[in-house]
């Protein structure tokens, strides 16, 4: 199911309530298993859990990396393209990678599955996978980056996100394109990344429609970012000027994170 | 009775003020990045090992990236201030010049059998080429750093080094090599741990003799 904006408040109220405990339990737990650096970190919320609100290092660390945002945004290149490379570079198996084990894949029944487009847009009409394939393809075989460091070769091909929002006549000129996922992800993207040519919505993998654990039947695909940056099983696109965040994002991982 | 003259000596300026400046702000910097660089390798290792948690900064990979991004930027701009005093003030030509290789086989025969005199105030060749090699791998970190986190915005960069997984390998390279230095430099400071207290006040006790 995607995840409304409630929803997301809900469970975010919900994490700030817990951290002090968690932190309290942590902290029985490292007293017992000695002092150690790592330790250090968790005493003294220097980790990113206690929130841009939070302990002092925390604070420090969560507006380094709003800055390190605006120091990517003024990096970013809309003219650069991410490397291409020859099919006989294409990595294979290609890992399978998301935030739960492969059961939990979600379902997804093509007969009903539709993309909504929602916020600045003109056109909300949704999108079927028939409407999708009838748009202009785009094809690349690029380097996947994760933020965990391994990278590997893959090919993938759809409609560029530009295309997509051209037709829905989205306001260019807003600030952010959010998603929301099959599979309770979320996250967003700055709208010049979202402009970029080899930003898609992929349909396809490695030549054939996207397997489920590749995202079936649509997925993000920008080889700017890391890889958490290209959310799988997407189900609704929306533009907005308010910041959506992520779901790794607000947790703490980098918003921006372009390579 | 004959009178022994004590050896004349004088209290000299031998770190400016500057040099320990930086010096500090970079064992903080360089303590944040080796701690959460080892966090971030812990999250997909290239080869088969493993930091112990007690040695890595952040708590997970997302704070430990955090702790990496923000130390960063004081670990280039403190490393550019010390590139540019020590380019600009001369202190490269005077404290780590002359280096020939003759000097450095000399100093380095005499260190491996004990018998390097330690002269406060003035390097000698091995340790002359060690701070050297530390601030080109210092520069070398920072180079294949920047490839990693902008491969595709400076692809001419990370091609430079082969690539972006070979930009992985440089880095990690460059990080046991710094690594390494840092063993050596703090075991030769419990050796003479007069160098600590000059590193924070920038004077020492000198013989004349060793004062050029």
């Amino acid at each position: 199911m995607p995840r409304d904006p409630d929803d997301a408040a809900r469970l975010k109220a919900l994490r700030r309530d817990l951290a002090p405990d968690l932190a309290r339990l942590e902290r029985r737990m490292v007293l017992r298993g000695g002092l150690s650096l790592g330790a250090l970190t968790l005493l003294s919320g220097c980790d990113l859990s206690t929130g841009s609100n939070g302990t002092l290092a925390d604070r420090v660390l969560w507006a380094m990396s709003r800055a390190n945002d605006r120091v990517q945004q003024w990096l970013f290149d809309p003219a650069t393209l991410a490397p291409t490379y020859p099919a006989s570079m294409i990595d294979s198996p290609f890992r399978f990678n998301a935030f739960y084990p492969p059961d939990n894949i979600p379902e997804i029944d093509e007969a009903t599955w539709k993309l909504e487009v929602s916020g600045l847009v003109a056109d909300k009409a949704p999108w079927t996978l028939a409407k999708l394939r009838a748009l202009p393809q785009e094809s690349q075989i690029t380097r996947h980056i994760c933020i965990e460091g391994w990278s590997q070769i893959g090919q993938w091909s759809g409609v560029p996100l530009r295309t997509l929002l051209e037709r829905s006549g989205a306001d260019l000129t807003a600030k952010f394109v959010g998603f929301k996922c099959a599979d309770r992800y979320y996250g967003s993207l700055d709208m010049p990344s979202a402009l970029h040519p080899q930003t898609i919505l992929a349909l396809d993998f490695a030549g054939q429609p996207l397997a489920p654990e590749y995202g079936y039947p649509l997925r993000v695909r920008v080889p700017t970012k890391l890889g958490f940056k290209s959310p799988k099983h997407i189900a609704a696109i929306f533009v907005t000027n308010d910041y959506p965040g992520g779901y790794w994002e607000d947790q703490g991982y980098n918003w921006f994170s372009g390579i | 009775m004959t009178i022994v003259p004590e050896t004349p000596s004088r209290l000299v300026v031998i770190h400016p003020l500057v040099v320990r400046i930086t010096h500090w702000i970079n064992a903080v910097a360089v303590f944040c990045m080796l701690f959460s660089g080892w966090a971030i390798y812990n999250a997909s290792p290239l080869f088969p090992f493993a930091f112990p948690k007690w040695a890595t900064l952040g708590g997970w990979l997302g704070g430990a990236l955090a702790w990496h991004f923000a130390a960063m930027w004081l670990f280039a701009f403190n490393g550019l201030a010390y590139l540019i005093y020590g380019l600009l003030a001369r202190h490269f030509a005077t404290t780590f010049l002359p280096l020939t290789p003759g000097a450095i086989w000399r100093d380095a025969r005499a260190a491996l059998r004990f018998r390097l005199v330690h002269r406060i105030g003035r390097y000698n060749a091995v340790q002359r080429l060690a701070y050297g090699v530390a601030i080109a791998l210092g520069l070398l970190l920072v180079a294949s750093g920047c490839a990693l986190w902008k491969p595709v915005q400076w692809q001419a960069l990370a091609n430079l080094f082969g690539g972006y997984e070979w930009a992985r390998r440089v880095h990690f390279a460059a990080m046991a090599g710094l690594g390494g230095f840092i063993l050596l430099h703090l075991a030769l400071v419990a050796i003479v741990p007069s160098t600590l207290l000059a590193m924070i006040t920038g004077r020492a006790r000198v013989t004349e003799e060793t004062v050029r």
